[in-house]
């Protein structure tokens, strides 16, 4: 059986899976059911000077059938008094005291501020230490959250003032509302950072109301931009993740946040650097429960894949993550059409025709030998580019496969190309194909 | 008419089409697509709805999420029967019957394909679900290696209890083996399942029967206890002349023959009259029908909205050229050296009896004969008196009773006779009430 057991930067956890703090870790009650149900650790919904919310909070952008595929908050942090916040975190740390227990906090960027709440929360039991410098909305307009975080200096600043005082480690909450995350990440470690979570939310506004013109989530007939999260974010949050921890400045644990909902996205997330991942919407949808397929479909995976523990997977998937210019030129990939999976929906003709690079040939099913059930579209293999749009249209699962041909040119990148080293193999014929000469 | 006519032998190729699976497993696709529809309910009608409360809703999501060995894992956990329920169980009056889309004028989640496909992959890659426990020293006979004789041992065994079966039949599996209609389960898909559960570690006596072969006092002696699940007895008489002509079959038996023999060795008459209507009276005149039968007929006294059979099952037998005579009591089985027809009359509802039903009447002036070269009867199976007096089992409507300290009864035996999914989660109640019952007795 793999061993998903976790230390992040010193936190013990019996396994990756945490809540991130949001509304599901607004309560002991709450925190005490997750860990029942199976969650190794909660992030404490940010405390700091009690707010008060607004009535409508919430946001959905629903796909077809799909509901909340994306989801947006204008929620602020903790409504509730301090005093008792921390009172139930002690009682969650004494009831739990195998579970991590972290706690984020923002309050305003004062030294003293900040020390206060450190020393408080690692009195109250904190396993650890959430900074929230992410929040895009609300907060960021009293100069806390992402106000903080998109500024290097502040981040460096404050996370210094955090670590003069702090005796458990400290988690910088990334917001990926900037131009270049890893800018941030750099600040956090130099500021004496332990470890870093990230994506906060992002900035968004979910819809418009088309008879009352009122943006949504909407309060009165107005609204706010706030921050958007849900399974639509989660490439963003894979790439940011990536991004962190391939650079060579941030050596320190990641906790990876976005959209995550299944067992895979979270071996996605760990694939690409992150040692405890958080998971907030999925929750807000079903409920704690869906920590069970978390943890039996990543073991099982674990095991039919022969990965003992974390380590094994944590970031396997980063040296294959390179610059474009390092990608083979060479590397030649065409659509095939299953023609006995096919149901003629002409979807990829139409994308491919319109969209893409035509080339795809339709044929009149009047010809075809079989009545309505010959082929009705080929694949015109020639000038076929490998770009996948068919195979990403087709509603049949499997009907187009994206096939390597070889050739017997060797591998060249568009480093070496420029350089004057190899050689392109042939291109697919396509009109506006360039021809290009290598300098010198 | 001369009696004993037999209908033409049809093809092979006829016949294996006639008794492929009724409904096609999905494909990867179609399961994907199907289990991403499922709104993966909170405390879920469906799971409410299956006997053994299966986790619908965690085992579908699961298929979503590509693991499908958990998904096995919450089905055969919950009812060690889920493969072989996923095939024959009446999911129109259960699970399917309760999911939440029905409400919303669509069609219900597929959920016994879906539970099929999950299964599938289990026995396809005779993956190892379940752990026997930690051995605990107790020691529990098992009478009767049918669905509920074997829920109730793969739990034992989880709780690592020694187990011996005894089965009276060559083959264990009980009915699922024997009895239940070839397009919905095969004799050697029920048997992969069970074999999962004897992998377990369960000894398994076949071609023993408790009461002739060994003594059932004697297993009293040498177990800590004793589950009995022996199923029901003989096929009610219906009590006319004619019944012992040859010619005249039990239902059961009838399937039986067609299960463990070759197709084409199981003759059926050019027509075939069916006596009863319950879903064993449909599972028989559909495969008469479909063995070659010109025609098969259901004879019944009551009406159609009386039958005890299953909507979905009547309609089966209509698709499949079956005919029915309701109202209709068979008097006399006519014939010589083998049945030439039927003597009935026609029937009205009368007055209600006991059970709130109208008793059928006859109409007088009404005798007719029903033409047939072979009738089967359905009438229903009788409790085993046998078993029970030979146990010191008492028996009370027809349900097997134990009062007796560490016998435990279980499945066909103490419902008077239900579905596979009944029996299973009967086998699991009485598998926890033993091992409460064991613990209780100390070491």
């Amino acid at each position: 059986m793999a061993d998903l057991r976790v230390n992040f930067a010193g936190v013990e956890s019996p396994n990756p899976f945490w809540l991130a703090s949001g509304p599901p870790t607004n309560t002991y009650d709450q925190v005490a059911r997750a860990f029942d149900a199976g969650w190794g650790g909660a992030v404490w919904k940010t405390i700091g000077e009690p707010i008060i919310n607004v009535f409508s909070r919430y946001g959905s952008v629903d796909v077809g059938l799909t509901r909340m595929m994306g989801f947006n908050n204008i929620e602020l942090i903790t409504d509730r008094p301090l005093e008792d916040n921390l009172r139930e975190i002690a009682e969650v740390k004494r009831n739990y005291p195998h579970h991590a227990v972290i706690v984020s906090l923002m309050v305003e960027s004062k030294r003293e501020a900040w020390h206060e709440i450190v020393r408080r929360s690692e009195d109250a039991g904190a396993d650890g230490l959430e900074l929230n410098f992410g929040c895009p909305h609300g907060m960021s307009e009293r100069g806390m959250g992402s106000a903080v975080g998109q500024v290097p200096d502040y981040t460096c600043q404050i996370v210094e003032w955090v670590k003069e005082v702090a005796t458990t480690p400290v988690i910088v909450k990334l917001t990926p509302n900037v131009t270049d995350v890893t800018y941030i990440a750099r600040a956090a470690v130099k500021g004496g950072a332990d470890a870093l979570s990230l994506i906060n939310t992002i900035n968004s506004i979910v819809g418009v109301d088309l008879e009352t013109f009122a943006p949504l989530p909407a309060v009165g007939g107005k609204s706010s931009h706030g921050g958007y999260c849900g399974p639509a974010v989660k490439p963003i949050a894979l790439h940011m993740v990536s991004a962190v921890a391939r650079d060579p400045e941030v050596r320190v644990p990641i906790s990876g946040i976005g959209g995550i909902a299944t067992w895979r996205d979270a071996a996605e997330f760990i694939a690409l650097g992150a040692a405890t991942v958080q998971v907030c919407t999925a929750v807000m949808h079903y409920g704690f429960r869906i920590v069970e397929d978390l943890l039996d479909g990543l073991e099982n995976w674990m095991d039919e894949q022969g990965h003992r523990t974390l380590t094994d997977v944590r970031g396997r998937a980063l040296p294959n993550v390179v610059s474009w210019e390092d990608l083979d030129l060479n590397y030649h990939l065409v659509a095939r059409i299953d023609q006995d999976k096919c149901i003629q929906c002409d979807l990829c003709w139409v994308a491919c025709e319109d969209g893409a690079h035509q080339a795809i040939r339709r044929i009149d099913r009047r010809e075809a030998d079989n009545g309505r059930r010959g082929p009705a579209v080929e694949i015109i293999e020639e000038a076929c580019v490998g770009c996948n749009l068919c195979a990403a249209v087709c509603p049949v699962h499997g009907c187009i496969a994206m096939v390597q041909v070889p050739n017997d040119h060797p591998g060249v990148t568009w480093r070496d190309y420029v350089a004057g080293k190899g050689t392109l193999a042939p291109r697919s014929e396509h009109f506006h194909t360039a021809t290009w000469s290598p300098r010198g | 008419m001369a009696g004993g006519e037999v209908a033409p032998t049809l093809t092979a190729e006829q016949l294996e089409r006639h008794f492929a699976d009724i409904a096609p497993p999905l494909t990867p696709d179609a399961a994907l697509l199907e289990a991403a529809k499922c709104l993966f309910c909170y405390d879920a009608p469906c799971t409410h709805a299956c006997p053994t409360h299966i986790d619908v809703p965690a085992f579908i999501k699961k298929i979503a999420t590509g693991n499908l060995k958990g998904s096995a894992r919450v089905i055969l956990g919950a009812n060690p029967m889920g493969h072989s329920c996923a095939r024959a169980c009446p999911v129109e009056v259960l699970c399917e019957g309760a999911c939440v889309l029905n409400d919303r004028d669509e069609q219900p989640i597929k959920i016994a394909l879906l539970q099929r496909h999950a299964t599938d992959y289990a026995l396809e890659h005779e993956l190892t679900l379940f752990q026997p426990g930690t051995p605990t020293g107790k020691t529990v006979a098992i009478v009767g290696a049918g669905p509920a004789g074997l829920s109730c041992a793969q739990d034992l065994r989880r709780w690592g209890h020694a187990v011996t079966v005894f089965e009276a039949k060559e083959q264990p599996g009980g009915l699922n083996t024997y009895g239940i209609a070839e397009y919905k389960l095969r004799p050697d898909v029920a048997l992969a399942e069970v074999q999962m559960i004897l992998d377990l570690g369960v000894t398994l006596h076949t071609g023993v029967a408790v009461g002739r072969d060994v003594g059932f006092d004697q297993l009293e002696r040498e177990f800590d206890a004793v589950f009995v699940g022996v199923g029901l007895g003989a096929t009610r008489r219906l009590g006319i002349p004619g019944e012992d002509l040859p010619g005249v079959h039990e239902a059961l038996e009838f399937i039986e023959h067609l299960k463990t023999h070759p197709y084409a060795e199981t003759s059926v008459g050019r027509h075939v009259v069916v006596i009863g209507a319950g879903n064993t009276a449909i599972d028989a005149v559909t495969q008469a029908k479909r063995l070659g039968a010109e025609r098969a007929t259901i004879v019944y006294r009551r009406a159609a909205d009386d039958m005890p059979a299953y909507d979905y099952e009547y309609d089966l037998a209509k698709r499949d050229g079956c005919e029915f005579r309701f109202h209709t009591a068979p008097k006399r089985i006519l014939g010589v050296d083998h049945v030439t027809g039927i003597e009935c009359v026609r029937t009205e509802p009368g007055a209600r009896g006991a059970d709130g039903r109208r008793h059928p009447m006859d109409v007088p002036e009404s005798t007719h004969v029903i033409e047939c070269d072979m009738v089967i009867k359905a009438l229903g199976q009788v409790a085993r008196d046998d078993f029970a007096r030979a146990a010191s089992l008492t028996i009370e409507d027809g349900r097997m009773i134990s009062t007796t300290s560490g016998v435990f009864v279980g499945g066909d035996c103490a419902n008077g006779g239900a579905e596979i999914v009944n029996a299973a989660a009967e086998g699991k109640h009485a598998a926890a009430a033993i091992h409460a019952y064991l613990q209780q007795t100390g070491g």
